[in-house]
């Protein structure tokens, strides 16, 4: 069994402007041990899958389908089980971490707090618990009396994935987690959520724009655009293969040193990513897609075999299947 | 025009043994105490020239003074020592002088939304350069032409269309077309771009470093590219220079020295860009040091793999990367890197071709 299985999930906001339909049917699995990347650029809805999955949502937000947490529905939780749920079945680390720790506190007693109050422990078997913590993250266990103001950027973020493996979670879930960090400590930090996956089996569900970090710690990948996935599969041969010619482009946006195809000829693509409010009508994608064919603006795409494991929502992928490539 | 800069021409740009240095902060208890304020040499010791029509990227982790050295150039800060040179002219003191660089010497923020006034159209934003440098008209060309003339440059077509939108009516690679209609607007010689693109989704990006490519080609404009990205320097930039604590360690064309790094630091920065597989690699450990605390010798000894790993003793210059301050040593054509071990296996390696 999955450790999770999110089904058909659709999130509609409510605004004063009317329904946003945020994401428009999701479905992926995470087993154990596994590492998932959700891919994709502001507004396609990653953000708001992971706090579907948490229940971090405002009230008033529509969300339909499934979320089993170890065949759990988060969605028709009672709050006292999902209270429990958080933090000891799944937990998150967020971005910024610098913004996430309280100021006027010792990073210890803020720690400790998450494991007291899921009465994993007493007070004082916590604290030893969060020196444990600190050392598995590779700080020394004395820093535990350092308030935040007093680590690095770097620091901050160790302390940040310490407290979500505070109460021992099988599912940590990685938003950005290197976004505002520099090139030599996202590396370290990327390092650290990596080995820490590897010796406690965790499953990991990783989320950020840019696909070369995703492609580094992923085993899978999905890639989303306006509320949903349209590509997914082994996360190196869609970065290096990519099926969907949105994925084409996103790729094509962290070149590879030395490559001559990257060298002084950027690409991107026209426009923008579209806003949940004004989705295009059929693939989602067609206004900006090079390849763009009559059928894409009035045929929805599902999403197609393309290759070993791999599926892609475009009608070209389609097509292909249908007939037979030559050798 | 080829891109390729004109090696043998005057450089527009020259900045001379820059010094940036600002004074640390004391407690109130330590102050009393008769103690002295540590003093952070952000830049220290930067020589570096721009010709006309080249992108010269300024690479480095956060802290090294990258940012810094742009805004000195700009004139947002002031040398502690050194001079900046324009187009050979020293820049004096004279508020005259400074405003005529301030108009040919643009820049462009990492974030646009920032950069922005909320409050203000597009078209106000853009012509509030123009009123600010008293330019009426140009070209036989009104206001209003000018601002058109900028935005269409910039991408965003038909201009009148963006006249009265407000920025957050627009995208982010829109907003950050704005911007850069805002420099253009000028007739820049040098855009320094701070970040350009690293606010930006990742499929908007290209269009934007086209643009700024196009505007290179179009115009021969310089452009100083502040990055920690070096896929991006890869991307767009002729020559690259890696900062570390205050200093240029390595300086060349953007091919030799991102394919065949000398400095093992710019080795370190490029063993960090993420990649398939790259988990295994090494990286340095430890944060960027101080700049109010520059070790002795090269600047990079503590953090130095080649140190640590014993190959620059095997070399014999252990004690002098422990000991011995180094600028930096032309290796190859054009490429410059401050290391001992570098230099003494160059030395050792017969020299070929030219």
């Amino acid at each position: 069994m999955s450790i999770l299985s999110v089904r058909d999930l659709e999130v509609t906001y409510t605004t004063q402007a009317g329904p946003l339909p945020a994401v428009r049917g999701v479905s992926f699995d995470i087993e154990t041990g596994e590492v998932l990347g959700l891919a994709g650029e502001s507004g396609c809805g990653k953000s708001t899958v992971v706090n579907a999955i948490l229940r971090l949502l405002p009230a008033g937000t529509v969300v339909t389908g499934e979320v089993l947490l170890n065949g759990e529905d988060v969605l028709t939780m009672k709050a006292g089980r999902m209270r429990a749920v958080r933090w000891t079945a799944a937990s998150v680390v967020f971005q910024g971490a610098m913004h996430a720790l309280n100021p006027v506190q010792r990073i210890g007693d803020q720690l400790a707090e998450a494991i007291v109050l899921h009465r994993l422990s007493g007070e004082k078997e916590a604290l030893v618990r969060v020196g444990d913590l600190l050392e598995k993250v590779g700080l020394p266990a004395r820093r535990l009396k350092d308030y935040p103001h007093e680590l690095s950027g770097g620091q901050k973020q160790r302390v940040m994935i310490a407290m979500a493996m505070a109460c021992s979670p099988q599912l940590i879930i990685a938003d950005e987690p290197t976004t505002a960090l520099d090139v030599m400590v996202q590396a370290q930090v990327l390092k650290l959520l990596n080995d820490l996956q590897h010796e406690l089996g965790l499953a990991m569900l990783f989320i950020t724009h840019d696909l070369s970090v995703l492609v580094e710690v992923c085993d899978r990948l999905a890639i989303m655009y306006a509320g949903k996935i349209v590509e997914e599969g082994p996360s190196v041969p869609v970065f290096e293969q990519p099926a969907h010619p949105y994925t084409r482009a996103l790729a094509s946006a962290f070149p590879t040193i030395g490559d001559q195809r990257f060298r002084r000829s950027p690409s991107g693509l026209g426009g923008d990513p579209p806003q949940p409010d004004s989705v295009p009508s059929g693939c989602s994608f067609h206004p900006r897609c090079p390849l763009a064919f009559d059928a894409c603006p009035t045929t929805l795409p599902d999403l197609y075999d393309a290759g070993e494991l791999r599926r892609a929502a475009c009608l070209l992928v389609a097509e292909e299947a249908r007939t037979p490539v030559a050798p | 025009m080829t891109g390729q800069p004109e090696a043998d021409g005057a450089p527009v740009l020259e900045v001379r043994d820059l010094h940036v240095t600002f004074a640390g902060r004391v407690g109130l208890g330590a102050g009393l105490a008769g103690r002295k304020a540590s003093q952070a040499h952000a830049v220290d010791g930067v020589r570096l020239e721009l010709h006309r029509g080249e992108v010269l990227a300024l690479a480095g982790e956060s802290g090294c003074g990258k940012t810094t050295l742009a805004r000195t150039i700009m004139g947002l800060e002031r040398p502690t020592a050194g001079e900046i040179r324009f187009e050979g002219e020293p820049l004096g003191k004279s508020t005259k002088l400074l405003r005529e660089y301030r108009r040919r010497v643009q820049i462009v923020f990492q974030d646009p939304t920032a950069a922005l006034n909320p409050r203000q159209t597009v078209y106000e934003s853009i012509a509030e350069g123009l009123r600010i440098h008293g330019i009426a008209s140009r070209d036989g060309m009104s206001e209003e032409q000018l601002v058109a003339r900028a935005l269409a440059h910039s991408g965003l077509r038909p201009p009148e269309r963006f006249f009265l939108v407000y920025p957050h009516e627009l995208s982010g690679g829109q907003r950050q077309r704005v911007v850069i209609a805002g420099a253009l607007v000028l007739e820049p010689e040098i855009i320094v771009a701070d970040e350009p693109v690293s606010s930006l989704d990742a499929s908007v990006r290209g269009e934007i470093l086209k643009l700024l490519l196009g505007l290179r080609d179009d115009f021969g404009i310089a452009m100083l590219v502040v990055t920690h990205d070096l896929g991006l320097a890869w991307t767009i930039a002729d020559r690259v220079a890696v900062m570390y604590l205050g200093r240029i360690v390595e300086i060349g064309p953007a091919e030799d020295v991102l394919t065949r790094p000398m400095h093992p630091y710019t080795q370190a920065l490029l063993q960090v860009v993420p990649e398939a597989g790259g988990l295994s690699r090494p990286y340095l450990t430890g944060e960027p040091p101080d700049p109010t605390r520059i070790p002795e010798g090269c600047r990079f000894h503590p953090r130095c793999p080649e140190v640590a790993s014993g190959s620059a003793a095997a070399a014999g210059v252990e004690d002098r990367c422990r000991g011995e301050d180094l600028g930096l040593v032309e290796l190859r054509p054009g490429h410059f890197a401050a290391c001992h071990l570098a230099a003494a296996r160059h030395d050792a390696l017969p020299v070929s071709g030219s």
